[in-house]
């Protein structure tokens, strides 16, 4: 039992990431419906440039977190404009190959610039704490209570504030935004903005736990593709709650199934579902 | 069709072809000419890759691991003693029925969701051959896979396929007939309904193709194509890994469809033979290379979405409308 409960801890906290790197995708692909391939790369670009801030220039591991934040959110309205906005209207696939470039050019430039080999950032709260037989770390915990003030931060975000309002009046109606004078392709910036940024949170925060590499995000992406497309497309509750679900699902499926394999649950899912519901769990119909 | 006619008609081709079949004679330099000889195995898969991406509209992002699939099942089947030549078939054959078997369910899903479904389908197979030890020898790969049996031939003796030359006559006999079936089946009724339902698969279905089933055979089609040259590879090659079926390799296919020309049967092959080449030129830019790359397909996909081929044809019809335009003009001022 006592091993039962170690494996939901920390499949909260890798569920947590996953959380958060799938409500990122959500919003750019279902919002903006920009299939954003390269939005794990961009979030191991955010583990990197945490770890290069906290190790040459001797940042704090939280002003690293949210310049690293910054910094992406800008790479990220860069790449929107220079990747994606010439394909606007274009079928899917030429944004998909599109972004299949794009994640070439990020993984090979990170190789280039920090070397292939695995990195780890300094733990900054390396402390263990005991409770009813489950060892936590504080960095672990500190995951899972960030993950969820994030994701209420940008739900009051995304609901209370003119700007965050006029994102969901673009998910739904592009063209009444537009009547209504709401600037498409600033919000198309804003929202990628947002999305890269957190992503850019996420890999800070499990960057001290995991090593981190040139190839970290592609398979996180690809998870973070599968969450959403199961979650449902646009649905930020279907991101959340595919995010931890997913999370608590690999850390027992690798804990009592198979470590190996633990990589093969996600992806093996989706083909299942998606044999069955062509469009995801909530997804609606893709015109 | 007589054959002067054909000549003057199909001079270019027949010239390629004896230039090809003529190669041997022509490359004295054994690292150029392994180059030679990849660039006709991945013209096969790229040629693949064609059918389903280019031609179908549907983005498989598994063709690496269909590859992978035929190039373990060969490596397995011939280390068990096997021939070669049946162990190919077999493979391609397995790697089609696989693609049968995950088409039916990913198919019916559309654009960016097979694109994604079959990339986690192509991810598995790779955890797969790089952790099911026993079959596949787990991330060492397998090594010493031997080389196709000789064919024996009556009169000559036996064709061995221990040269470099000989080895690039088989897959140049792949790659034409390869060719010939592409051929076959694009200028077809069934090509035209793949075509078809890659412009509109809505309207496509309601003038009475069943676009599930043509989904579903252009892709075994493309599976087979891919499983075929994964067998030939690991059999030239002699060692394989779980790096065979990665995702990158089908990148790269990818990069070489869409430079040289998606639903053209020129482009996958100028793109596989040119992409490489310009690799080896750019030696010296080590690993900046493929940033190069990433952005000649962010620039390609947003300005000439057809690729090399693309621009040639847009620049013929231009030169042609230009011309004809002028020849037009010329006739109205002399009726006027």
């Amino acid at each position: 039992m006592q091993l039962f409960f170690q494996q939901i801890f920390n499949g909260i906290m890798l569920g947590s990431t996953y959380a958060i790197v799938a409500l990122g995708l959500t919003l750019v692909f279902g919002i903006l419906h920009i299939p954003n391939f390269a939005h794990g790369h961009l979030y191991m670009l955010g583990a990197y440039i945490s770890f290069f801030l906290m190790t040459l220039y001797g940042f704090g591991f939280w002003t690293a977190l949210i310049s690293s934040m910054v910094i992406l959110g800008l790479i990220g309205m860069l790449i929107e404009r220079v990747v994606y906005r010439p394909l606007q209207g274009r079928p899917h696939i030429n944004s998909f190959i599109s972004a299949v470039g794009a994640l070439i050019i990020l993984e090979t430039s990170v190789i280039v610039f920090w070397g292939p080999q695995g990195r780890r950032i300094p733990n900054p709260y390396p402390d263990i704490v005991e409770l009813l037989g489950i060892t936590m770390s504080y960095q672990r915990l500190l995951v899972i209570v960030a993950a969820i003030v994030l994701i209420i931060l940008l739900q009051l975000f995304i609901k209370k504030t003119t700007p965050g309002t006029t994102i969901e009046a673009v998910a739904q109606n592009r063209e009444g935004a537009m009547l209504v004078g709401i600037n498409v392709n600033w919000v198309s910036s804003l929202t990628f903005a947002i999305s890269t940024a957190t992503a850019a949170a996420a890999a800070s925060l499990v960057a001290p736990i995991f090593m981190i590499s040139p190839t970290m995000g592609a398979l996180l992406g690809m998870k973070a593709f599968v969450i959403v497309i199961l979650g449902g497309l646009g649905s930020i509750p279907g991101a959340i709650v595919g995010g931890y679900i997913l999370g608590i699902l690999e850390a027992i499926g690798g804990g009592y199934l198979s470590a190996a394999y633990k990589d093969v649950y996600a992806f093996g899912a989706l083909i299942l579902i998606l044999s069955i519901r062509p469009t995801g769990l909530f997804g609606k119909e893709l015109s | 069709m007589a054959p002067t006619k054909f000549l003057r008609e199909k001079w270019f081709y027949v010239l390629l072809l004896v230039l090809a079949l003529a190669l041997p004679w022509l490359m004295t330099n054994r690292y150029y000419f392994q180059i030679v000889i990849m660039g006709c195995l991945f013209s096969i898969t790229t040629l693949g890759l064609n059918l389903i991406l280019g031609y179908t509209g549907q983005a498989s992002l598994a063709h690496a691991g269909f590859f992978g699939i035929g190039a373990y099942g060969v490596a397995i089947l011939t280390k068990a003693g096997l021939s070669f030549w049946l162990a190919l078939p077999l493979s391609a054959l397995l790697a089609a029925g696989i693609g049968f078997l995950i088409g039916l369910p990913t198919l019916r899903s559309r654009g960016s969701y097979f694109a994604i479904s079959t990339m986690c389908f192509g991810v598995i197979i790779s955890i797969v051959a790089g952790n099911w030890i026993d079959l596949t020898g787990g991330y060492n790969g397998i090594v010493e896979i031997p080389l196709p049996n000789p064919i024996p031939l009556p009169l000559i003796g036996s064709l061995d396929f221990q040269t470099q030359a000989a080895q690039y006559y088989l897959v140049l006999t792949f790659l034409i007939f390869t060719l010939l079936i592409m051929h076959r089946l694009v200028y077809s009724l069934l090509g035209l309904s793949f075509m078809a339902i890659r412009n509109n698969e809505v309207l496509a279905g309601s003038v009475g193709i069943n676009t599930f089933a043509g989904k579903i055979l252009s892709f075994v089609v493309a599976n087979f194509l891919a499983g075929m040259a994964g067998g030939i590879y690991a059999s030239l090659i002699g060692t394989i890994s779980p790096t065979t079926a990665s995702l990158e390799l089908t990148f790269n296919w990818l990069i070489f469809l869409l430079l040289g020309g998606a639903a053209t049967l020129t482009g996958p092959i100028i793109g596989a033979f040119v992409i490489p080449v310009i690799m080896e030129y750019l030696q010296f830019l080590a690993e900046y290379r493929l940033i190069i790359f990433g952005v000649m397909l962010i620039v390609v996909i947003i300005y000439f979405p057809r690729g090399v081929m693309g621009a040639i044809t847009n620049l013929k019809q231009r030169s042609r409308d230009f011309f004809g335009r002028r020849k037009e003009t010329v006739k109205g001022v002399a009726g006027g």
